[in-house]
């Protein structure tokens, strides 16, 4: 993809201050729909400055994690951000793009001066200027790869994310959930909850800062809201049976859930603004798991109204439901990409759980993954990524990621017991 | 009625526990077959060594039961769990007799509230199995209120697949882990 001058304004006035940036054409480019495309060579030596080589290993693990880059060894050469780098000597090495930068501390705030150089041609891409707190050097090697991606791939980037979670402790018998929060990178963990009771499907509101949640207690289940910053936790109230699968509308001013009553469930919506709940299905079989359009005006969900449980699609006030799902097997917990172009599932099918992905009309369906237990699959927020669940059986749940091709599939770097991932937005 | 009246102590604790220890053979206990250890010569214990043994009597046997009315009369003597088939909800053949036993018994300590836990096998995801578990909870209970018990003494939970009774990744594991599970919680004598 190549840099327009519109993209690239856009990204000045996110990023900052602009160094020298360079408005020749990128000879080199990254095809994110082609996952089975060579890596691009990559190198990003260690910066100068303080925490510089930690900011560089940073921005290279993230790269790489994507699939879409390969790390090239430095061979022990630092980057030195003043000068024009040596191309014949990174050609030589075998890098096609590479990033220097250098790490200042002015007044006691951390600065970071990078540039990103096409190595064949010989050409500046970026030359950017992010300032922090010293403590905050992580996400600043977060915003620099972003930076990197979106000039490489022409995609916005997902690095300066978090992903909420359930983290599962313990045997099957004693299992301990808790709510968790960290880095999409791993970094960062930390409990939301005390594990006192089961704790499931948080996900983030477009904020980024509140979550929503189910907590199931043997007395009944509660549908919370809190907030990460202030730790403020809010019930949606009292239903009269079970009430489960909260979702945020994209606006963040409603929820939608699952509310049981005599063992039939349904999707219901709420309006956090004046607390009115409204009723979205009334079909006596099971209808779970609801996710919004990324414009807010319809909702895929989950029900079993056609003999197995399958996907639907109907319009965010309730009505027009038809099924999209047709496929071979039993289809559950659909997630619509934040760029709407498709809709994430579980699938079950020849003794196996699949993640799976299809267009909002049904079509193109691709099954990306297959274990004994994949479940659960989140959007990186450009779309392009998928992170999900996997048990083997008998094992503990850990964390995987795929990209939208199937063909990258990797671990997360988070390896302790996890489920039920959500991925928050862009961080601002 | 039941092989387990004959216990030969009295739980006192979890049903969960008791349960457990009901269904494995007991353990044998020492036997004279086999030489005491006090057998080996010890020094200064002529008597011993010289073979003049004094019989003991073997202790009468004590017999144990739950008391009538309480949570282990109630999980062993009548059953606390029906099992499901495969992604259904429909009260099976097989569990109407242990519903008939589980209705007669609330209707013999009225006094007696009843949570009763659905529960779903892992071969489903989490959310679909909270609804399914919700219904399976929901049908024991149509059953027990057919059965004369209020409908006020009932209430229903579903545990999904989050709480399983077998930790395997079997048939048979997941055959025991769909069920729903009957819970005394208040009234109990």
């Amino acid at each position: 993809m190549k840099m327009s001058a519109a993209v690239l304004a856009a990204f000045l006035a996110l990023s900052g201050v602009s160094l020298a940036p360079s408005d020749a054409r990128a000879e080199i480019e990254v095809d994110v729909n082609r996952g089975d495309i060579r890596p691009l060579p990559l190198a990003a030596p260690d910066f100068e400055g303080q925490r510089g080589a930690e900011i560089a290993r940073v921005i290279m693990d993230n790269l790489s994690r994507s699939g879409l880059f390969a790390p090239v060894d430095s061979a022990g050469r630092q980057s030195e951000v003043t000068v024009e780098p040596d191309f014949a000597v990174w050609k030589s090495l075998g890098a096609q793009a590479m990033v220097n930068g250098k790490v200042h501390l002015v007044d006691g705030r951390l600065q970071v001066d990078f540039r990103l150089w096409d190595v064949p041609a010989g050409q500046q891409l970026l030359g950017l200027q992010f300032t922090s707190t010293p403590e905050n050097w992580r996400r600043v090697a977060h915003k620099i790869s972003d930076a990197v991606y979106e000039r490489l791939t022409g995609e916005k980037g997902y690095f300066d994310t978090r992903v909420v979670f359930v983290s599962e402790t313990g045997g099957r018998l004693e299992r301990t959930l808790r709510l968790a929060v960290m880095d999409q990178d791993g970094a960062n963990p930390s409990y939301l909850t005390d594990g006192s009771e089961i704790v499931l499907s948080p996900r983030f509101s477009a904020s980024s800062q509140e979550i929503t949640y189910m907590a199931l207690r043997p007395e009944g289940s509660a549908v919370y809201l809190l907030n990460l910053e202030t730790g403020r936790r809010e019930s949606l109230g009292q239903f009269p049976g079970m009430v489960f699968a909260p979702r945020f509308s994209p606006d963040g001013r409603q929820v939608a859930f699952a509310v049981e009553k005599n063992g039939n469930s349904d999707i219901w919506v709420m309006n956090l603004v004046n607390r009115q709940s409204r009723r979205l299905t009334s079909d006596p079989a099971i209808d779970t798991s609801p996710a919004f359009s990324p414009d807010g005006s319809r909702i895929v969900f989950n029900s079993d109204r056609g003999g197995s449980p399958q996907l639907y699609i109907m319009d965010a006030a309730g009505g027009g439901a038809r099924r999209i799902s047709f496929g071979d097997g039993r289809y559950t917990s659909p997630v619509w990409s934040p760029t709407g172009d498709f809709i994430a599932f579980t699938r079950q099918g020849g003794g196996k759980f699949h993640i799976g992905v299809m267009r909002p009309e049904g079509s193109d369906e691709r099954t990306l993954t297959s274990s004994y237990m994949d479940e659960g699959p989140t959007w990186a927020p450009n779309g392009r990524v998928l992170l999900f669940s996997r048990q083997e059986a008998g094992g503990e749940p850990h964390l995987w990621t795929v990209d939208v091709t199937g063909r990258i599939l990797k671990p997360a770097p988070y390896t302790g017991g996890a489920s039920d991932p959500a991925w928050s937005p862009l961080i601002n | 009625m039941n092989a387990h009246t004959a216990l030969r102590w009295t739980p006192l604790f979890a049903a969960a526990a008791l349960l457990g220890a009901c269904q494995s053979t007991p353990k044998p206990g020492p036997t004279t077959d086999k030489p005491p250890e006090a057998e080996t010569p010890v020094a200064g214990s002529s008597a011993i060594a010289s073979g003049a043994v004094q019989p003991v009597r073997r202790p009468d046997s004590v017999t144990g039961a739950p008391l009538p009315g309480t949570q282990q009369d109630f999980v062993i003597n009548v059953s606390d769990r029906v099992l499901f088939d495969i992604d259904q909800y429909e009260v099976r053949e097989d569990a109407t007799d242990i519903l008939e036993r589980q209705a007669a018994w609330l209707n013999r300590y009225p006094a007696v509230q009843v949570r009763i836990e659905g529960n779903a096998d892992e071969r489903g995801t989490r959310e679909y199995n909270i609804a399914l578990g919700s219904r399976r909870a929901n049908a024991v209970r149509d059953e027990l209120v057919n059965r004369g018990v209020s409908p006020s003494r009932i209430s229903t939970v579903s545990f999904g697949k989050e709480r399983p009774v077998d930790p395997g990744a079997d048939d048979e594991a997941f055959r025991r882990n769909r069920n729903a599970r009957t819970v005394l919680i208040g009234g109990v004598r």
